[in-house]
C-alpha cells in the first residue's frame, strides 16, 4: 500500500504557518520506493517536464543508496526539495505510473522530496555546494549569459548554463530571490529555508544573482546585449493581478491574491508589527478561484485568524484546477467551499469597507474550449454572503514593464511572448519561458522551460 | 545597500537625502520614483525621485515623517546605509513644450513638484508656480522653485507667510487673469482633488501625480490601483502621472487610509522601542 504522508495535526496546524507535510521517515521511503515494478518500459519518466530518471533514483532509495538517487535526481532537477513539495505529480509522472492502474501509483514525488532532504540533512551546516565535476566545467566561462526573474524557469535556466560553464547572472526585479517561489508559495507549503538552501546550490554552480533589478526600467535587454551578454532568458513571470470587472472590487478589504500573498509571504506580515508591512484579515473572508493560488491564500487567511473562510469558485469542485493534495488540505482544515457560485457585485459600507457580496448560482452546462464544463447562470438565483475581506485568485496577465521596452519583441494576443518549443523568441539571442509564455502554469512547467531554454543557448552559442 | 551621502533638514519632519545608488541615477527622469526598504523587516515605500546625478551616480529623495518607516528613516545618518533602493519606476514626466504652465505643490508634494517644473521649463515652457504649507515653517524648495519658475506664489494656511489660504486661491485668480493651457498639481489627496474642482470650469488640462500605497511597485501585487475614467488602472506601471479630472478621488482617499489603524499601532510601537 502507498504510504501515507505524515502531516502536522489540523488542530494545530491551522494557528501556524509551519510546513503541513511533514515527509517519510526512512523506512516509510525504503517500503515506498520497494512498490516499484521497476517497468521495463517505464512510463513515469513521459510525464517528467525536466526529465529526471525516476526508475533509477527509486531503485537506488529501495537499495538504501540515497546519496546516489539524490545526485541522479540532480543530473536534471536542480530543485528537488522544491518539486518534491510542490509538483502536480498526480497529473505527470504518477498519472502515468503503471500500478496506478489497479492501486495507487508510487509516490515519486514524496520519494523525490525524501532524498532532497535527506542530502540536506545530513550535511548540516549545508550551503548547497555543487560538486566537484559540476564546477569543473569552465570551457564556456567567457560567454556571459543574463536570465531575468529567479523564480523556478530563471533558477533551472541558470543552474543548466552554469553546469554547463556559462558565467550566468540573474537580474531579479524584487529585493528577494525565488520568485513566486518567495512571494507566492506559503511556508506552510514549501518552507523558506529550503528555498534558501536549494538557491544556494543553484549558486554554488557559479551563478551570480542581483538583487532589485527590474530589467526594462534599470537595464534594458539592449543594454544587456552591450555589456557583453551572449543570450538573454526571460523568465519573469506572471504579472499584473486579474479582477472580476465587477462592481466594488477597489473597495477596503478586497485584495488580488498577488498583493495579499505578497504581503504575507514576501513582506511576512504575518509577523506585523515586528515586521512593518500590515495585511488586515476580517473574520469572515471570501476567496475567488479554484488554482492552488486560491487555496494558498484560503488557507493562509485562515491562519491569520480569519473565522470563516470561503472558496467561492463558478464550477464545482472536480473541475477545480488545484492540486487535490491543496483542496484535500483546505478541506481538512476548514475551509468551506461555495461551488457553482459567481461573485457579481461587492457591496462596501459608508467607510468604503467590503460588507458583503452579492452572488450567483450556476449550473453546469456543456464543456467549453478548456474541456471543462461551462457554468451558466442560473436566473433568479442571487444570494448574499456576509464577508469583510475578498481575495481575488483568477489570475493574471503578463507584466508590461520589460515588454512595453522591447517592442520588437512577438506577443500572443494576450500579451505572453511567442516562442518555438525550444523557447527561442522572434528575436535573436532572446529566449523566454514560464508563465510569461504560458499564462499562469506550475512550477515544473517553468522549470521545464528553463531547460529547454538552456539547451537552446547551449546550442546556440556552441 | 545604498549609502546616505548627505542629511539635510529642509523643515521639522522634512528631510533630504542625497543617496548612492548608481544604476538608479544612470537611468533616472524627472516624474520617476524609486521604493526604498531601510532593513529587512522594514516595508517597501515608494519615494519620488527629487533629483538626480547621473555622473556621480547619487539621486535625491525627500521625505517626510509621518508614519513608522518614515521616522525611522528621519532617524538615519549621513553614512548610513539604506537595504533596498529599487527604480526609476513608474513613467517619466514627458511633457514637451505646451505653453503657460501652472505647477502647484502643496506640503511635501512640493518637493516631487520641483524636478517636473524644472523639466517643464528646460521643455522651454512658461512656468509659474504656486506651493503652500499649513505653515511658514513647513514650506519648503521655496528657492529652487523661484529658480525655475517666471513667478512663484506663496501661501500657507494660517497665514504666518505668504499669502492665507490655501494653493487654490492664487490658482483661481490666475485662471480668471491669465489662463494656462496646462496645470500640474502634487500634494495631499484633498489638495488635489480641490486644485482639479477648481480647474474643471476653465476646461483646462490638469495632471496630478498620484502616491497610492504600493508593495511591489513593479505590477505585481495590484495594491496601487486607482480609478481613472472609470477604469481600474495601477499606478506604478501606468502612472503615477495621471489626468486629475478622470481620477476618483473619494476612492482613493478612502483606499490610502485603509491600514491607519495599523500605521498608528506602528508608529506607537516603534516610538516606545526608540525611547525606551
Amino acid at each position: 500500500m502507498r504510504q501515507r504522508m505524515p502531516e502536522q495535526d489540523r488542530a494545530e496546524r491551522i494557528h501556524n504557518f509551519q510546513e503541513v507535510a511533514l515527509g517519510y521517515t526512512p523506512t516509510q521511503a525504503l517500503a515506498e520506493a520497494n512498490r516499484c515494478l521497476k517497468c521495463k518500459h517505464p512510463k513515469c519518466v513521459e510525464g517528467c517536464p525536466v526529465e529526471i530518471d525516476i526508475p533509477t533514483f527509486i531503485d537506488y532509495i529501495a537499495q538504501g543508496e540515497f546519496d546516489l538517487a539524490i545526485k541522479r535526481i540532480k543530473e536534471k532537477n536542480n530543485l528537488p526539495a522544491i518539486c518534491g513539495r510542490v509538483c502536480p505529480q498526480e497529473t505527470q509522472c504518477e498519472a502515468l505510473c503503471v500500478l496506478g492502474k489497479k492501486d495507487e501509483p508510487v509516490a515519486i514525488g514524496r520519494l523525490e522530496r525524501f532524498v532532497a532532504d535527506y542530502e540536506l540533512k545530513q550535511k548540516s551546516g549545508f550551503r548547497g555546494q555543487g560538486s566537484e565535476e559540476e564546477k569543473l566545467k569552465t570551457k564556456n566561462k567567457q560567454l556571459k549569459v543574463a536570465v531575468i526573474g529567479s523564480g523556478p524557469a530563471g533558477l533551472t535556466c541558470a543552474g543548466d548554463l552554469a553546469k554547463l560553464g556559462y558565467n550566468v547572472h540573474i537580474f531579479e526585479s524584487l529585493h528577494a530571490t525565488g520568485g513566486v517561489l518567495r512571494y507566492g508559495i506559503p511556508e506552510f507549503r514549501l518552507p523558506k529555508h529550503i528555498l534558501d538552501i536549494e538557491i544556494e546550490y543553484i549558486k554554488s554552480l557559479g551563478v551570480e544573482i542581483l538583487v532589485n533589478m527590474v530589467i526594462g526600467k534599470v537595464l534594458t535587454i539592449d543594454d544587456l546585449f552591450q555589456e557583453g551578454y551572449k543570450a538573454v532568458f526571460i523568465g519573469t513571470g506572471a504579472g499584473l493581478p486579474l479582477f472580476l470587472g465587477i462592481e466594488g472590487e477597489n473597495l477596503n478589504g478586497v485584495y488580488s491574491a498577488n498583493e495579499f500573498l505578497t504581503r504575507v509571504n514576501l513582506m511576512c506580515a504575518y509577523q506585523f508589527p515586528r515586521y512593518d508591512t500590515p495585511v488586515r484579515i476580517g473574520k469572515r473572508v471570501g476567496v475567488v478561484g479554484g488554482g492552488n493560488v486560491a487555496m494558498d491564500s484560503a488557507r493562509c487567511a485562515l491562519r491569520l485568524g480569519a473565522e470563516e473562510v470561503y472558496i467561492i469558485y463558478r464550477r464545482s469542485r472536480i473541475e477545480m484546477p488545484a492540486r487535490e493534495e491543496e483542496i484535500h488540505h483546505a478541506e481538512e482544515e476548514g475551509i468551506k467551499f461555495q461551488i457553482l457560485t459567481l461573485p457579481v457585485r461587492i457591496i462596501g459600507d459608508s467607510q468604503g469597507q467590503v460588507e458583503k457580496v452579492e452572488c450567483v448560482e450556476m449550473e453546469l452546462g456543456e464543456p467549453d474550449a478548456s474541456g471543462r464544463r461551462r457554468p451558466i447562470p442560473i436566473p433568479d438565483s442571487r444570494f448574499i454572503l456576509p464577508i469583510d475581506t475578498m481575495v481575488i485568485a483568477i489570475g493574471q496577465s503578463p507584466n508590461p514593464l520589460l515588454l512595453k521596452e522591447t517592442p520588437k519583441l512577438e506577443l500572443t494576443k494576450e500579451g505572453t511572448i511567442v516562442v518555438d518549443e525550444s523557447g527561442r523568441t522572434s528575436m535573436k539571442g532572446i529566449y523566454a519561458g514560464g508563465d510569461i509564455v504560458t499564462g499562469a502554469a506550475t512550477v515544473i512547467s517553468a522549470m521545464g522551460a528553463g531547460k529547454r531554454a538552456a539547451r537552446a543557448i547551449h546550442e546556440d552559442l556552441s | 545597500m545604498y549609502k546616505i551621502l548627505v542629511k539635510e533638514e529642509l523643515a521639522p519632519t522634512i528631510k533630504l537625502f542625497k543617496v548612492e545608488a548608481r544604476m538608479v541615477a544612470k537611468k533616472a527622469r524627472p516624474g520617476q520614483f524609486v521604493i526604498l526598504r531601510i532593513d529587512e523587516k522594514g516595508e517597501r515605500i515608494p519615494l519620488t525621485i527629487y533629483d538626480y546625478d547621473k555622473d556621480r551616480g547619487t539621486i535625491s529623495i525627500i521625505f517626510q515623517e509621518v508614519g513608522k518607516t518614515t521616522v525611522q528613516l528621519g532617524g538615519l545618518e549621513q553614512g548610513d546605509c539604506l537595504l533596498d533602493v529599487v527604480g526609476p519606476l513608474g513613467n517619466p514626466f514627458d511633457i514637451g513644450k505646451v505653453g503657460k504652465v501652472v505647477c502647484v505643490g502643496g506640503g511635501i508634494g512640493v518637493a516631487p513638484i520641483f524636478p517636473k517644473a524644472l523639466a517643464l521649463k528646460d521643455e522651454g515652457n512658461e512656468v509659474t508656480s504656486i506651493i503652500g504649507a499649513r505653515t511658514k515653517e513647513l514650506l519648503i524648495l521655496e528657492e529652487e522653485m523661484k529658480k525655475v519658475s517666471q513667478r512663484v506664489y506663496i501661501t500657507t494656511d494660517d497665514g504666518s507667510y505668504g499669502e492665507a489660504g490655501f494653493v487654490t486661491a492664487p490658482l483661481k485668480r490666475l485662471l480668471n487673469e491669465n489662463p494656462p493651457d496646462l496645470v500640474v498639481a502634487i500634494g495631499p489627496l484633498v489638495m488635489m482633488k480641490n486644485v482639479v474642482s477648481v480647474t474643471k470650469p476653465y476646461g483646462v488640462n490638469t495632471l496630478v501625480s498620484l502616491n497610492p500605497i504600493m508593495v511591489d511597485g513593479t505590477g505585481m501585487c495590484g495594491c496601487c490601483r486607482v480609478r481613472v475614467a472609470g477604469v481600474t488602472k495601477f499606478s506604478c506601471v501606468d502612472g503615477p502621472t495621471f489626468d486629475g479630472a478622470e481620477v476618483d478621488w473619494n476612492e482613493l482617499i478612502s483606499r490610502n487610509n485603509r491600514f491607519l489603524e495599523e500605521e498608528r499601532r506602528a508608529l506607537e510601537r516603534y516610538r516606545v522601542l526608540i525611547e525606551g
